[in-house]
């Protein structure tokens, strides 16, 4: 079973992926993606984010996608945490970990889950900058990451 | 009567995160709903113009305007989702 959680609170990367690991002695691979929030995006400086998201419909989706990965690919288990509300540059926004006996299975569905988390997943990041509050665009080249799967 | 939902910059130019409104009638369809938002006045028919870049989910399903209503469904309207 996927384990999802959407949050506000911070998250402790290793000790998330150690209980990802923990006790399981079939785990030859654990491959793990880390977001932060960063200082600059479209040319301007950022210094704070919100993230808005669809309570309910945010964990279905990161579930559903957990477990497209886990019919595409041999694996143990997949976490993905992300955070919700107020962010500033430097914080941990999202973690995705994923274990395989395997590291080819554990690093493609890492990504596989990332891609879609962006173009699937209903959270919707707001940035505040020198000119002021912003909704962030999709940008394209997540649409084409996604879909790139799909071959 | 059916919950909808609005979010991010959708809830923000429409000053709107929640209403209930009526199943629009006939064989009702998200396009047939679209068609009753845009009716209100110009901003709503300008936030759900054809061509505008939204998404909709039904029961917190991704959906489309082809996609059938029924009374207690929850209709959900956002903008292209930007998380991680």
């Amino acid at each position: 079973m996927p384990i999802v959680r959407v949050q506000e609170a911070d998250f402790d990367t290793g000790r998330e992926l150690d209980a990802l690991t923990g006790g399981r002695k079939d785990v030859g691979a654990l491959a793990s993606f880390t977001g932060l929030v960063r200082d600059a995006n479209d040319g301007s400086s950022v210094s704070a984010m919100t993230l808005e998201h669809y309570p309910g419909m945010t964990e279905k989706a990161l579930e559903e996608i957990c477990r497209e990965a886990h019919q595409r690919w041999r694996l143990l288990d997949t976490l993905v945490i992300h955070r919700v509300g107020a962010l500033k540059p430097g914080d941990r926004i999202v973690l995705v970990g994923v274990t395989s006996a395997h590291r080819g299975d554990a690093f493609a569905a890492c990504e596989f889950i990332m891609d879609y988390l962006k173009t699937r997943a209903p959270f919707w990041k707001k940035e505040a900058t020198p000119q002021g509050e912003r909704w962030v665009e999709a940008r394209s080249s997540d649409d084409t990451a996604a879909n790139r799967w799909r071959k | 009567m059916v919950t909808l939902l609005y979010f991010a910059s959708l809830r923000e130019s429409l000053a709107c995160s929640r209403e209930q409104v009526a199943l629009p009638s006939g064989s009702p369809t998200v396009a047939a709903l679209l068609e009753q938002l845009r009716s209100r006045d110009a901003r709503w028919s300008e936030a759900f113009a054809p061509g505008k870049n939204f998404r909709i989910a039904v029961n917190q399903q991704m959906a489309n305007a082809t996609t059938a209503l029924k009374t207690g469904d929850e209709i959900a309207f956002f903008p292209p989702v930007t998380g991680g």
